[in-house]
């Protein structure tokens, strides 16, 4: 891994009623070098970035999310999501480099 | 049935008989100014708002001349606040000899000056904010930002001065620009300690997108319920340094400000009032925009306006800068609505009205540490200087001259900043009035090669700011002032096509777009600037000279249509 | 952490900041629609976009997406050296549909939203946002 510390963070509140729209937000430690940037050396900085991010419910989707190198650095990413029952989001980062971070929070619904 | 607006309307009828707002005119006509006079006000409604904006830590009294332009984008020219001079005058049946044409215009300031003094003081301030409460105990004093900011004493106590004169004056809440100069960590341990509100619904943090400041606040006032609701500078992190705040994002947010209105009803509120940093183009444009304010106080722009202006059902209180004026503005309020008002711009004559006992010695304790620098003379000057308007004043010209021969530059730039107050032909310079108009948390004079097209480039950028259609595009300065460098502006072409035949004085050749010319420059936004303080370089630059004198600059050539 | 040419290329002047060199030319943004598009036609839809009128920070603009119907919105950045955002795919336990992230301007231009919307069909919008050298503001 390269010298940073990818920590997602995740805020989604801890209770809903049954069929409520939430807010999910979402922000991850990532440098989402995008290829074009030249080092203080004159090298040019090989693409690294973030390029998907999925959430689901249950094991059910909410969003699944292509991202591309136009996407800032340290993404934040919010959205809406209906939650029929209580259960548990998940949410993975998938990096260029193979990596696969993880997170997830749960909520209460009733 | 008659409609709000119509109610709203005959009360600007009914001030504008009376002479401009409240009879004042007349006796300034008379060329004879007392106290009470300048604070004659017959009580109205049940509510009062004293707003105070943009002081830039002037707490003694000041010469302001107001701008010769100020032209504005082409959609409003002609319209308050873009009139000035004579147009001015005409348009509120001014008296060209009176002290409001003194206090409002520039034209014949420095003979007007002689007949009515200075202005401003934020001891005089306080006489005329104890006054209104006489009246109406319960008056709500607002202020509208960049209170902090702008003098030595300011710059060296980190805005403690102004935190302790502002709290000795009773503000009820404020909103911010400058104050953010001071860095983010210094605007919180004030703010943790200010007996009254900070307010900014449009400042949020970077990483959560999450208010970081109070947006709003209740008050109880006259049997109503009043909300004012704050609004910073939108384009504080763009206008000024974001390093010295950088989890901070500001912005318009004008969703968002429907959305307080709307909550503010929804909890009660019988006024809804925006105190707001906007600026006067973008108040007037979010005022159209968003339902349901009753007033606007403006600020940023430093723009004093002798009567509201009605957009919608909405007032736009415009109360100048420096300390200059105070506005009351007396407000009947029922049934959930405020159906009729009665305004006063008040003049802060600083040789009629009496200082405040208590608040000059407050000041005077606030100036002592810093007492012999301060009042040192470093020079004169033969002629009126000043920094008003949407290019270079003297004063700006006198600080590009200091830029280039004590930095052996060819070509200066200084930011389009509209504090700084002005002296008078003959005036002594002290060390003070450099400060007042350089002092700020970022001054290091940098010196650095630009090309022409970069040259090009920036201007063109900052006219775009300056004069795009949409006030919502607009950043916030005015033109930055160049020195060395004479240059055409057509303000109404599009971004491009605005700056030409730039002109380099010295050769009195055309500027070659790929020559790179060597710039002296202070104010950068960006992080590690390296230089001396600017109010050294002006103030060797003065020293050198002994005695100044500054004509007007014809160097840049101001086109419009 | 910068990629902008503001950022890296950034330069200081009277209380200004200053670009100096000019970004590559990205892909033509027509393109870009039409391979999200597969050249279908383009109609009015209710798909909103929101950004700011002016950006604080070229490398991290907000900007909000949202249309009930779409099935997914892509986000492009024409004038960037890499014009593709994102693209996001609504699921089943989507709220209303809508996205806020933050974005990489190199310089002032239309963000432009695409909706494929569930009938099939495509809708744009777009957003100016204004990059600018900024400071002076006083």
């Amino acid at each position: 891994m390269s010298g940073f510390d990818a920590r997602p963070r995740v805020r989604v509140p801890r209770t809903a009623s049954v069929d409520e729209v939430v807010l999910v937000r979402t922000l991850i430690n990532h440098p989402m070098e995008n290829g074009h940037r030249i080092d203080t050396d004159g090298n040019t900085v090989p693409r690294h970035i973030i390029n998907r991010f999925t959430c689901t419910f249950n094991g059910e989707t909410v969003i699944d999310m292509e991202i591309e190198p136009s996407l800032s650095a340290n993404p934040f990413i919010e959205f809406e999501a209906r939650v029929p029952e209580s259960g548990e989001f998940a949410f993975t980062w998938l990096d260029d480099d193979g990596s696969v971070y993880e997170d997830s929070a749960s909520i209460t619904v009733g | 049935m008659i409609s709000r607006r119509e109610f709203l309307q005959a009360s600007l009828a009914a001030s504008a008989l009376l002479g401009v707002q409240g009879g004042w005119s007349r006796v300034a006509a008379q060329q004879s100014l007392h106290q009470d006079d300048l604070l004659q006000f017959d009580t109205f409604g049940n509510v009062s708002l004293i707003h105070i904006t943009d002081i830039h830590a002037q707490l003694k009294p000041v010469w302001f001349r107001e701008a010769s332009v100020k032209l504005g984008a082409a959609p409003v020219r002609g319209q308050p606040p873009h009139l000035v001079g004579q147009d001015f005058l005409a348009h509120y049946g001014l008296d060209a000899t009176s002290a409001m044409a003194h206090a409002l215009t520039h034209d014949d300031f420095v003979a007007l000056g002689q007949a009515y003094g200075r202005m401003g003081g934020m001891d005089r301030v306080a006489t005329v904010v104890n006054a209104i409460r006489a009246d109406r105990p319960d008056a709500l004093l607002l202020d509208g930002g960049d209170t902090w900011h702008g003098s030595m004493t300011a710059l060296r106590s980190n805005g403690q001065d102004m935190v302790n004169v502002m709290n000795a004056l009773g503000v009820d809440a404020m909103t911010s620009h400058w104050e953010f100069t001071l860095g983010a960590d210094r605007v919180d341990e004030i703010v943790s300690d200010l007996p009254f509100a900070f307010l900014g619904q449009n400042i949020f943090d970077t990483d959560w997108n999450e208010p970081v400041y109070d947006p709003y606040r209740l008050f109880e006032r006259g049997g109503v319920r009043v909300a004012v609701i704050g609004q910073a500078f939108p384009y504080t992190p763009i206008a000024n340094p974001s390093w010295m705040f950088p989890g901070l994002s500001f912005g318009i947010r004008e969703q968002r400000m429907q959305d307080m209105v709307n909550e503010v009803r929804g909890q009660g509120a019988d006024l809804v009032v925006v105190l707001s940093h906007n600026g006067f183009d973008v108040d007037r444009q979010m005022a159209a925009r968003v339902q349901g304010i009753d007033v606007v106080l403006t600020g940023h722009t430093h723009d004093a306006l002798p009567e509201p202006l009605l957009v919608g059902e909405t007032l736009l209180i415009a109360s100048g800068s420096n300390g200059k004026f105070v506005t009351r503005l007396d407000l009947d309020v029922r049934d959930g609505r405020m159906m009729g008002f009665r305004h006063k711009l008040i003049p802060v004559f600083a040789d009629v009205i009496e200082p405040d006992a208590d608040m000059a010695a407050l000041i005077d304790a606030e100036r002592a540490p810093y007492l012999n620098e301060l009042t040192e003379v470093v020079g004169h000057t033969d002629s009126l200087l000043y920094r008003r308007g949407n290019f270079n004043g003297t004063w700006d010209d006198l600080i590009c001259n200091a830029l280039m021969v004590e930095r052996d530059a060819e070509i200066a730039l200084s930011p389009g900043v509209r504090w700084g107050p002005s002296l008078m032909p003959g005036d002594a310079i002290t060390r003070e009035d450099i400060y007042s108009m350089t002092a700020m948390s970022y001054g290091q004079v940098y010196r650095r090669e630009m090309t022409g097209a970069e040259l090009h480039g920036a201007l063109e950028d900052i006219a775009e700011n300056l004069f795009h259609p949409d006030p919502y595009f607009q950043q916030g300065g005015d033109m930055v002032r160049v020195g060395g460098l004479g240059y055409r502006i057509a303000v109404d072409a599009p971004m491009g096509e605005r700056i030409s035949d730039m002109v380099h004085l010295a050769s009195g050749e055309a500027v070659d777009m790929d020559r790179a010319y060597m710039v002296a420059g202070w104010a950068s936004v960006n992080e590690g600037t390296q230089g001396p303080q600017i109010w050294d370089v002006v103030e060797s630059y003065i020293r050198q000279q002994g005695r100044v004198s500054v004509p007007e600059s014809t160097n840049i050539e101001v086109v419009t249509g | 952490m910068g990629y902008s040419r503001r950022h890296t290329l950034a330069m200081g002047l009277g209380g200004l900041f200053v670009t100096v060199v000019p970004i590559r030319v990205s892909a033509d943004a027509e393109g870009l629609i039409e391979a999200f598009t597969g050249g279908a036609e383009i109609v009015e839809g209710p798909l909103d976009i929101s950004a700011p009128e002016i950006a604080e920070n070229g490398n991290a603009v907000p900007v909000t997406v949202t249309c009930p119907d779409a099935k997914s919105i892509r986000i492009l950045a024409p004038a960037n050296p890499n014009p593709e955002v994102c693209t996001v795919h609504f699921g089943p336990l989507a709220g209303r549909h809508s996205l806020t992230t933050r974005i990489r301007m190199a310089e002032t231009m239309d963000v432009i939203a695409l909706a494929e919307m569930a009938d099939g069909t495509f809708v744009q919008a777009a957003a100016n946002v204004r990059v600018t050298i900024g400071g002076c503001g006083g």
